[in-house]
């Protein structure tokens, strides 16, 4: 499958200076990840959220997935937006919870357990995962279940090439990703408004799409913890409570995984989840969304469906009744 | 301590005290969430109203104009509990703070979150249970407001307490409203519900009690 090269480039969008001063530093990065690892070009993750990160700056190496759409702002939303609007009841049920009270959570070490149905099984590192992909960004449409939206560079890796070095097995017809469970440092996790810990999951097809994304930074820094550092997933075509954070653990799975939110309310959340303005949720429309740092009095714009990037994914559902697998 | 009206007290008349001190302090508390959400809108005095402020507003005026109402709601029981009587004179002013707040709510809706789609407006109000709960709860408060001046209490008499009970159903379609549109996190919604449940089972206490207290003196009478 082909993708558009981005008609803006990220050095253009972004006003942010330390984001123009970033290509100075991936020299050095580079150069030393090179020494220390004895291979140069190796993507080495920083120990702490919002440092550099090092990763592919040729727009032709990195597949950029903003799939241009008319009439639709696609100005990415700045980093204070992306960073104080979070939905991760982990922390809290507000949307500024997370970004108040992520910082107690220790991302490092961090471990990432594998099972099911593949060969390569077992507990990895996330420096393990990490390393062998090189980092390329990604600035996707994201949209709430909510009715709102965002425009967001990520940075990480397709989540194909992660599942894929697990050599998956013939039965491996879902992938189910959990999300860190420690009440301790996630206060939000000490009240039961949903059940813990964060399920998510994906039919391996659309897993192995190249659009799934693994998100490991924001901006071309390290992705805060209250965007669900230090491992996220990024679906871009389904709401954004598919996109689970903070990932401890990934099974491939024959039948098709609980989900959290379905689980809690199955009349309103399905299993795929798909960006569809004509499905509305029982309570909502879904036709339109506000797209947060619109101008104050045009915030609502149309929602595409799957959130733009229908001709990208659309083939996925061929024959499927998207109104009853919402 | 009962004040009699009229009854001189440190040189003001309860009428006075009322008109010329605690009334004004009320309506310029009154005025405090829409200053506070003012700043926070032009991000004055350090106040923010976040990334989402058209959802800031929405919910803060929504939030404001339900308190209103459970204040207005709770003259009766500290008036009786306190036998603070004169209270009852701050009761329309809550009751119509109550009625702006839920105004500008709706306002931001229609103004800030739809643009002015009036069909969007429609549609939300027929086809969203929880839009059309919280607009009819808007609408009731309608005729309250216009009937909340000295002479239409005059001229209803009797019919306006009648038609002024329709508060315990605005407050119970107001906080239904805020509960329905949560995604899961019910707790605050149902904290005020506890709230106006206290509120109005003291009422039904209070009626039944007056009514055996009553029963009891009639007894007494033809015995």
């Amino acid at each position: 499958m082909r993708f558009r090269i981005p008609a803006i480039a990220p050095s253009e969008i972004t006003p942010s200076e330390t984001y123009f001063g970033r290509r100075a530093f991936l020299a050095g990065a580079l150069a030393a990840a090179g020494t220390a690892l004895g291979r140069a070009g190796a993507a080495v993750l920083p120990p702490r959220a919002g440092l550099p990160l090092a990763y592919s700056q040729d727009a032709a190496d990195s597949v950029d997935a903003l799939v241009h759409a008319p009439n639709q702002n696609e100005t990415p939303n700045t980093w204070d937006q992306i960073t104080h609007y979070n939905n991760y009841y982990e922390f809290g049920t507000g949307k500024t919870d997370p970004a108040a009270y992520a910082g107690q959570l220790q991302v490092r070490p961090w471990n990432i357990a594998v099972a099911g149905e593949a060969e390569v099984t077992g507990h990895f590192a996330l420096e393990d995962f990490v390393k062998p992909y090189a980092l390329e960004e990604r600035i996707y449409r994201f949209r709430c279940v909510e009715a709102w939206s965002m425009v967001i560079p990520w940075v990480g890796f397709p989540l194909a090439r992660l599942l894929q070095q697990f050599k998956p097995t013939s039965r491996a017809k879902y992938v189910a990703f959990d999300t860190l469970y420690r009440p301790g440092q996630m206060p939000g996790q000490r009240v039961p408004v949903l059940k813990w810990p964060y399920a998510e999951g994906l039919r391996i097809d659309e897993a192995m799409h190249p659009l799934a994304f693994m998100v490991v930074g924001l901006y071309g820094r390290v992705l805060p913890n209250q965007n669900g550092a230090p491992l996220r997933l990024i679906v871009p075509w389904k709401y954004g409570f598919k996109s689970i954070k903070a990932i401890v653990r990934i099974v491939f799975t024959e039948q098709q995984p609980p989900t959290t939110w379905s689980e809690a309310a199955p009349d309103e959340y399905g299993f795929y989840a798909n960006v569809n303005p004509s499905v509305p949720h029982p309570r909502w429309s879904q036709a339109t969304e506000r797209r947060i740092g619109n101008p104050f009095f045009h915030e609502r714009q149309d929602t595409l469906p799957f959130n733009g990037y229908a001709n990208e994914v659309a083939g996925l559902y061929a024959g499927m009744n998207l109104r009853r697998y919402f | 301590m009962i004040d009699a009206p009229n009854q001189p007290r440190r040189g003001l008349t309860v009428e006075r005290r009322y008109r010329w001190i605690v009334k004004p302090i009320v309506f310029v508390a009154g005025l405090v969430p829409l200053g506070w959400m003012v700043c926070a809108l032009f991000g004055w005095f350090g106040f923010s109203a976040g990334v989402d402020p058209v959802k800031f507003l929405e919910l803060e005026n929504g939030k404001t104009a339900l308190i209103f109402l459970l204040l207005t709601l709770l003259i009766t029981p500290v008036r009786d509990l306190a036998r603070q009587p004169q209270l009852l004179r701050l009761r329309r002013m809550l009751g119509l703070f109550a009625f702006f707040y839920a105004l500008v709510h709706f306002s931001v809706y229609v103004v800030l979150d739809l643009d002015f789609d009036w069909r969007m407006v429609g549609a939300d109000i027929l086809k969203r249970p929880y839009i059309t709960v919280g607009f009819t709860a808007l609408v009731l408060l309608v005729p309250l407001a216009v009937t909340s001046t000295n002479r239409m209490m005059r001229r209803l008499g009797r019919r306006w307490i009648r038609l002024h009970r329709l508060i315990y159903a605005i407050a119970a379609l107001g906080i239904w409203h805020y509960y329905w549109q949560e995604k899961i996190d019910v707790r605050t919604p149902i904290r005020y519900a506890l709230v106006l449940a206290v509120l109005l089972g003291y009422r039904l206490v209070r009626s039944r009690w007056l009514r055996r207290m009553v029963d009891r003196r009639r007894g007494a009478v033809t015995a």
